[in-house]
């Protein structure tokens, strides 16, 4: 019988309620009374010098409040970057400025030159219209072999190159990698793309700065996945408000995916502007302005070689990879390649020997961070291409040279610093044997041959370190903040709760998740219980959503608060029951002293806590309200395989996914039902990158895919009915739920296999010359493929 | 600026409004109903789907002056007269058809329209329909099982959870 309430139900989204009914309150909903509106005028060309800005006519077109440009905010700080990584030989990446408006260069398309506020969001269109900008054409680098060249157009004049770092990982492997490679009795070797991506939450990005100056408060609402982190990236590294003067909200959040992680440009400029004029902004991004502003994703060149012995036993891996950083350093972006990419190397494989290398460069594109899985698909896509690809070369079925390299005893320690606690990699495998009917399938095959189609499967398994991050050693890695997390436990006097927790929900279901834990843990219906995240001024300090990471960081947090309510509660009941601490039990709701028919219920402690006239006053103080701050001791290390089955038909050279499985190693589950949908979005998103989307550029920096005609989103026909299944479970051994974290999976794991049943498909039909299709295998690219 | 009229969920609303002015802006701004969502600026992703005179329009393609005298039916006029989740809202929250909710608004709309003309559809049919409603978290899959659910169809039987 499945549970109805706690951990383990399915239980009803209770946020639904208001997003099906348009009840929902995002940013773009909130308006403040008297509120002025932005627009940004935005750079056109990728790279140049800005010789003037006359914005003298624009001043005086009607509804015109104010005209801000670079000059604006000149001593006013940059946009800061929040990881330093060191490079191979022990020096700090280059670190350009990056300013709020443009200063005297723009270097990329999209970069802001001046911010038009004015009564209506259509004068201030109109008057941008009327500014006079002059940008002397710089030659732009967009290819990043390209930019690396002496004598390449330099993106910051001030640097010496536009290479950001050199990382090396571990560079003392290096020697002994180079051995193992040079005397393998078989080497594969893949060179391959990591398309440059676009989130793309539905909910473009909005800000609304207000100030209150009866007080000197600001305000920003803003689409944010963690509002304390851009309360403090904002306060004290851009603006200078200190963090009391200073609020964050984040309401209802339409989708995130990483990249409304970062602090952007538009958030300062409406928050400074609003302190500057004294009344509040708001900005909407159109979806343009989201393609040529938001922090893409990828963007990777890599070449990866695979040593085996005799025996098809992995030796070693070896990678060169060329990572974008765009024009310039997003607030995350320089981890993403490195600390989020190499140490994933390994996979679900015992390979002894790797190196990663790992070049950065400046180009001038949009800035590149972080999207839904952050450096691991890229670590997943490039070793379980070239897995696959050495089956083919040594003519072994790709599923068992998988088993016969899986790691199978844990805790295991890789060659690139990290130690999985818990995995059964052969299971996940049989499970996806199984649901994806393996066996069946050169059946179908035949089928689809009947009809002229030609039919393929691919495989691939992942691993993924999430739960981010343990602070001491991300630290170490560069990170400049902590990540722990934080959550207050409230405990009105009537026995309902209210959590206050540093986690972000938009999209998650935390409101309903969460619940099902304290709920759990005290024997009290999920009702009672309340999550409010999204407010710096409600919330205690937590590090947000991310890195598939609220329920083991966050929800870890919210475990200890409860734990801390429980031993007080405890203790009131003893004094209630006139009985021992150590007797007290408490279950479905009730206080009971052990092994006698004496008990109090939880709402009675509660209100004793609260008007405490019979109460142990001399022991503890009144009322009911912990909190906790918890910070892991380990990443969480979900893992699963993955197969998919596509129809490609051999006179277009389009593919189509026929059937698409998934079985995953979560850990412990909260709520199935979310955490399935969580793997089906990230499916798609992982389909999508594999066969629709590509952010394109042309040779002058042009983005030449800025909206939903040019950028190929996945629709409802472009994918199937998933089969997704998490029932393999080895629990997470250090944090308390047990728990792995769920949001990325999909995404990781789904754009490997997608590509190895093109290949496999392309195969079945003669065409054994295609060794290796770039994503997105549009049917452009599998034909010319075909007939190349 | 000019004086439109409309009838918007039942009840008479006017206002002035710029012969730019579209029916999303009118809606959201004007009158304050927010659940209408403007997530593109191409007519591509349908998060501001609404119906105008009992057919699914996108409301970022029409001028607010178009819908002069018409009957618009928005998100915010889709529950039952009690205020309770109809049929094809509640078909969403049963089967988690919504995550981060901001392209719900568009994908109930489009829903009540097909099912509207077509009161069964196979699962083709709702995947072709929905080719203009574009949802980024979900992978569709809850969506199309909870059309087919609040059709009547038992999609126990069709996909896995």
């Amino acid at each position: 019988m499945p549970k109805d309430n706690g951990i383990g139900a399915s239980t009803k989204r209770r946020e639904d309620v208001r997003f099906l009914t348009g009840a929902g309150n995002y940013t773009d909903d909130v308006n403040v009374y008297g509120q002025a509106y932005v627009h940004f005028l935005r750079s056109d060309v990728a790279h140049g010098r800005i010789s003037k800005i006359d914005t003298s006519a624009a001043e005086a077109m009607p509804g015109v409040v104010r005209i801000f440009t670079g000059k604006d905010f000149e001593g006013i700080g940059g946009l800061p970057c929040g990881w330093q990584v060191t490079d191979r030989h022990g020096a700090a990446m280059k670190e350009p400025g990056h300013p709020v408006l443009a200063q005297g260069k723009v270097r990329h398309v999209g970069d802001p030159i001046a911010a038009v506020v004015a009564e209506s969001l259509a004068e201030a269109r109109d008057a941008a219209e009327a500014i006079e900008v002059e940008i002397e054409d710089l030659p732009a680098v967009v290819d990043m072999k390209a930019a690396l060249e002496s004598g390449a157009a330099k993106v910051h004049d001030d640097l010496d190159d536009n290479l950001c770092y050199d990382w090396g990982f571990v560079e003392e492997n290096k020697e002994a990698v180079d051995k193992a490679i040079s005397e393998a009795a078989h080497v594969t070797t893949l060179e391959l793309k990591n398309n440059r991506l676009v989130a793309n939450p539905m909910e473009p990005r909005v800000a609304v700065g207000d100030y209150s100056a009866a007080n000197d408060e600001s305000t920003l609402f803003t689409t944010s996945q963690n509002p304390h982190v851009i309360r403090l990236l904002m306060g004290a590294f851009v603006l200078g408000i200190p963090e009391h003067k200073l609020r964050v909200v984040a309401p209802d959040v339409g989708g995130g995916f990483g990249t409304k992680i970062f602090h952007y440009a538009e958030e300062a400029f409406c928050t400074f502007a609003a302190r500057q004029l004294k009344r509040a902004v708001k900005w909407t991004s159109t979806r343009s302005e989201a393609f040529m502003s938001d922090a893409h994703g990828r963007d990777h060149v890599t070449k990866i070689e695979l040593a085996l012995d005799a025996d098809n036993n992995f030796t070693a891996i070896r990678t060169e990879t060329y990572a974008n950083m765009g024009a310039y350093l997003s607030t995350f972006a320089p981890s993403v390649p490195t600390w989020l990419h190499g140490t994933l190397m390994a996979g679900n494989y015992k390979t002894p020997l790797i190196y990663v290398n790992v070049k950065a460069v400046f180009t001038n594109t949009v800035p590149v961070d972080a999207y839904r899985g952050a450096g691991r698909p890229e670590a997943t896509y490039q070793l379980e291409r070239v897995i696959d690809k050495a089956a083919r070369e040594l003519g072994v079925d790709p599923i068992a040279l998988r088993r016969q390299n899986f790691i199978t005893e844990f805790p295991y320690a890789t060659p690139v610093a990290v130690e999985y606690d818990t995995g059964d990699y052969p299971a996940t495998m049989d499970k996806l044997e199984e649901i994806a009917d393996i066996k069946g399938f050169a059946a179908r095959r035949a089928e689809s041959e009947k009809r002229g189609k030609l039919r393929g499967l691919g495989v691939n398994c992942y691993i993924e370190a999430c739960g981010i991050a343990p602070s001491n050693l991300v630290g170490q890695l560069g990170a400049r903040a902590g990540l722990y997390d934080a959550a207050t436990v409230r405990v009105n006097a009537t026995g309902s709760i209210s959590v206050m927790v540093g986690a972000h929900s938009h999209g998650q279901g935390h409101e309903t998740s969460f619940p099902q834990v304290v709920a759990e843990m005290l024997g009290i219906d999920e009702s009672m219980v309340d999550i409010v995240h999204g407010d710096s001024s409600k919330i205690p300090f937590g590090m947000g959503t991310y890195g598939s990471r609220s329920i083991a960081v966050c929800g870890s947090a919210m475990v200890r608060a409860t734990e801390k309510i429980i031993n007080k509660a405890k203790k009131i009941a003893a004094h209630l029951l006139e009985a021992s601490e150590a007797d007290i039990e408490l279950k479905d709701g009730q206080f009971s002293v052990a092994g006698t028919d004496k008990s109090v219920a939880w709402g009675d402690v509660t209100l004793a806590a609260y008007v405490p006239h019979n109460y142990p006053l001399e022991d503890i103080e009144p009322g009911l309200e912990e909190t906790a701050f918890y910070d892991p001791a380990n990443f969480t290390y979900p893992s699963g395989a993955y197969a998919c089955e596509v129809e490609l038909d051999p006179e277009t050279g389009k593919v189509t996914i026929e059937r698409f499985a998934a079985a995953d190693d979560f850990g412990n589950i909260i709520n199935p039902m979310i955490v399935s949908g969580q793997v089906h979005g990230g499916l798609a998103q992982g389909i999508g990158q594999a066969l629709l989307e590509d952010c394109a550029y042309d040779e002058t920096g042009q983005l030449i895919s800025a909206s939903y005609m040019d950028y190929a989103m996945p629709r409802a026909d472009d994918v199937p009915f998933y089969a997704v299944d998490h029932s393999c479970q080895t629990p997470c051994t250090h944090n308390p739920l047990g728990v792995k974290g769920c949001g990325e999976a999909g995404a990781i794991g789904s754009p490997p296999s997608v590509i190895n049943a093109v290949i496999d498909a392309l195969h079945s039909g003669g065409h054994s010359h295609v060794t290796h299709i770039d994503m997105p295998a549009s049917p452009s690219r599998v034909w010319a493929a075909m007939h190349g | 600026m000019t004086k439109v009229s409309m009838t918007v969920n039942g009840k008479s609303v006017s206002g002035e409004v710029e012969g730019r002015t579209l029916l999303v802006q009118f809606l959201r701004e004007n009158l304050r109903l927010t659940g209408t969502h403007v997530g593109c600026d191409t007519s591509q992703c349908g998060a501001c789907v609404v119906h105008v005179d009992g057919e699914a329009v996108k409301a970022c393609t029409m001028f607010a002056g178009e819908a002069e005298g018409a009957q618009v039916t928005t998100i915010e006029g889709m529950a039952n007269a009690d205020g309770s989740l109809n049929t094809i809202q509640q078909a969403f929250q049963d089967h988690h058809g919504l995550q981060c909710g901001f392209c719900t608004p568009g994908m109930v709309m489009s829903a009540a329209a097909l099912l509207k003309e077509n009161p069964q559809p196979s699962e083709a049919e709702v995947r072709d329909y929905l080719e203009g409603n574009i949802c980024r978290c979900t992978g569709y899959h809850n969506i199309v099982k909870a059309i087919m659910a609040a059709s009547g169809q038992d999609v126990g039987k069709i996909a896995a959870e």
